[in-house]
């Protein structure tokens, strides 16, 4: 691992504070993510994660901090005009929580729209481009002439995927990209973006409660509790002590994702679904 | 980008520089303009910066394949990058398909769904259907009409569905918060129009009708329709857009899915709202209407405000009044309707939206001057 973490990280945070109102929610996040990792943020319901990943898109501007992707600067502490330039944010793919495709285009004229912007091309290499985006994320052509109204929610998680693929970005962030899928569609789901991120090299950040997603994909896990960011490799976070940690990864659900991922729980950690004794 | 090399056996091309999707046009140029020999062997080498990206290597693919069509060979010197590899995983040629350059692709653009059309027969059906998409809009408008009258009986019956705070609330926003825009522009038309009456009237010394001219017009006619011609443009667009943003977000389904009645808790607050609010503007605008006019007259031919106020009272019949009030809650009832009938018809897509919530503007204003030309017709025959 000393190879890959020896590279300047591709995404850094410094001390990113966001509050609204008299709600603090980042209270001094830091956070790095390294080239060619799937790093996946976790959190309770309401410790920020989609506020933290719209700071680090540059989207939302936080009250203090800083935000860098490949060595550019998103957010700088003190300068309100700033905001990701265009050059940074053609590097970056995203998808939203809940699809965010355009409802008034095609499937394919949403995938489309980041390259007619930026790209330049004929319509006819467009239009394959487009195509093979759709077979990239295992979309059958002739979705590409459905309106988002016509899709089922994996459809509609797969086609956000293929639009952020569109401009080859090397950069990929992901809202919950499995929620509301069922079982094996999140499975399927969560090989597909494997496969796309080893073949295409991507970085992947993603936010994400699916156990088995963070187990079987995600090469650094980044924890929000208390308003700060605890990152580390999925055994450095599970061997963390943080109460909210160990009943987070430690319940029911946790383990049995663990388990079928064929980790072992690190031996001497107590398990919080069973009375605390272990510790 | 490409450096091309004509050798006795073919064509050497070699790729140079960044070959990625920021400068993928420039590479779609470049093959475009390789011009491949008659026989031999093409033969590619990638020198690019960095790897490939499929932006390229589909472009690179597309090329391949020209070249096969034409019958050349295709090699690669060192190694074929491998993001090529992928693109024909998921993106494999079939040779010589259809006779086009071979590429698999959807059906280009959009083929019409339908069997091709007589030339006469296109208007004709544009017109059918035009007619029948008119009957059923007449017809929902009908249904939703009598929705509205059911959750209002049962709202008489039990006060306690009324929801008082809802209509409260839009109260204040299409009336209240309106008042000063109705007013001004209530105020100004009437002095457009004092302006161009005692122009007029002066020619045949009547300049002291100029109060009646302004008192008839302002208090029958213009008080009540420039204001719910505001209203219908301020509040049918909101009505239209909100309901219809509900509909998107499926929140009209989650009201319907708890038991509640969409039409109760969302369309007659609206109407009862507006039929409260459009009177009590129309008094607003033809207090102002008749400031207005008073202020021009005064300014312009010299009729002191006492003078105004006793021709105004001589000029009017006791109905005048009443005879612009009455059609405020016609007025209201219509705008309400059809700006809520078209927000609960939003489907699917946000164009939709932007679509209905402009028919709602456009309907409520043209339903609004067709009910004033009936009013009119009307007060004619009762000589009212």
């Amino acid at each position: 691992m000393s190879g890959l973490y020896a590279m300047a990280p591709v995404i850094s945070a410094r001390g990113i504070v966001n509050r609204f109102g008299t709600q603090v929610v980042h209270h001094g996040v830091d956070l790095d993510v390294y080239p060619g990792e799937v790093f996946g943020i976790v959190g309770g319901s309401g410790s920020g994660k989609s506020v933290l990943l719209r700071t680090l898109l540059g989207l939302q501007r936080p009250r203090a901090g800083e935000v860098w992707i490949d060595g550019r600067t998103v957010v700088v502490e003190g300068d309100p005009a700033a905001t990701a330039p265009r050059e940074v944010k053609r590097r970056y793919g995203v998808t939203f929580q809940h699809g965010a495709l355009f409802s008034s285009l095609t499937v394919r004229q949403n995938i489309e729209v980041p390259m007619i912007e930026h790209l330049g091309l004929s319509p006819a290499a467009r239009r394959r481009l487009a195509d093979l985006r759709l077979a990239l994320v295992g979309l059958p052509l002739e979705a590409g002439d459905k309106y988002p109204a016509q899709l089922s929610g994996g459809m509609v998680k797969r086609a956000a995927l293929a639009r952020a693929l569109a401009l080859d970005p090397p950069l990929l962030f992901l809202d919950e990209p499995t929620s509301g899928l069922d079982p094996i569609a999140a499975t399927g789901f969560d090989q597909l973006l494997l496969e796309l991120q080893r073949q295409l090299g991507l970085t992947v950040v993603m936010i994400t409660h699916d156990l088995d997603t963070l187990f079987g994909t995600c090469n650094r896990l980044g924890v929000l509790v208390d308003g700060k960011m605890v990152s580390g490799t999925v055994d450095e976070i599970l061997a963390n002590p943080h109460p909210w940690i160990q009943e987070y990864f430690g319940g029911l659900r946790g383990r049995a994702a663990l388990a079928g991922s064929g980790r072992q729980w690190p031996a001497g950690l107590r398990i919080s679904a069973q009375a605390g004794s272990g510790g | 980008m490409l450096r091309a090399e004509s050798s006795p056996g073919g064509l050497l091309l070699q790729l140079a520089g960044a070959w990625q999707a920021p400068t993928a046009a420039s590479a779609e140029a470049a093959l475009r303009a390789v011009v491949l020999p008659a026989t031999g062997t093409v033969t590619l080498e990638s020198l690019a910066e960095g790897p490939l990206d499929l932006a390229a290597a589909s472009l690179l693919q597309g090329f391949e394949q020209r070249c096969r069509d034409a019958g050349l060979a295709v090699a690669w010197r060192g190694e074929r990058p491998p993001a090529l590899d992928i693109v024909d995983r998921y993106q494999p040629l079939t040779p010589r398909e259809a006779g086009t350059a071979g590429l698999r692709t959807s059906p280009a653009v959009d083929t019409p769904a339908t069997a091709p059309h007589h030339r006469y027969a296109l208007p004709a059906e544009a017109l059918g259907r035009r007619a029948l998409e008119s009957w059923r809009g007449l017809q929902q408008a009908m249904v939703l009409l009598g929705r509205i009258v059911v959750a209002f009986g049962r709202a008489v019956a039990q006060p306690r569905r009324l929801r008082g705070t809802s209509v409260a609330r839009h109260v204040y926003e299409t009336g209240v918060q309106a008042i000063p825009i109705v007013a001004l522009i209530a105020f100004l038309i009437a002095v457009i129009v004092a302006y161009i009456g005692a122009q007029q009237l002066r020619n045949f010394g009547g300049e002291i009708f100029v109060v009646d001219l302004i008192t008839l017009s302002v208090l029958r006619e213009l008080g009540v329709l420039l204001t719910a011609i505001i209203v219908a443009g301020r509040s049918g667009s909101a009505f239209a857009a909100e309901l219809g943003a509900m509909r998107l977000n499926e929140e009209v389904d989650a009201l319907e899915a708890m038991g509640l009645e969409p039409v109760e808790v969302l369309v007659l607050p609206r109407v009862l709202a507006l039929v409260i609010a459009l009177p009590l503007l129309t008094v607003v605008a033809d207090f102002m209407g008749l400031a207005g006019g008073a202020v021009l007259s005064w300014s312009l031919v010299d009729i002191p405000f006492n003078q105004f106020l006793t021709r105004m009272d001589e000029s009017i019949a006791p109905t005048t009044f009443w005879a612009g009030l009455l059609k405020a809650p016609v007025f209201a009832l219509l705008i309400a309707l059809v700006s809520t009938l078209r927000g609960l018809q939003v489907r699917g897509s946000s164009r939709e939206l932007g679509r209905l919530t402009t028919v709602a503007v456009v309907q409520g204003i043209f339903l609004v001057i067709l009910a004033d030309a009936l009013f009119a017709v009307l007060y004619l025959e009762i000589d009212f």
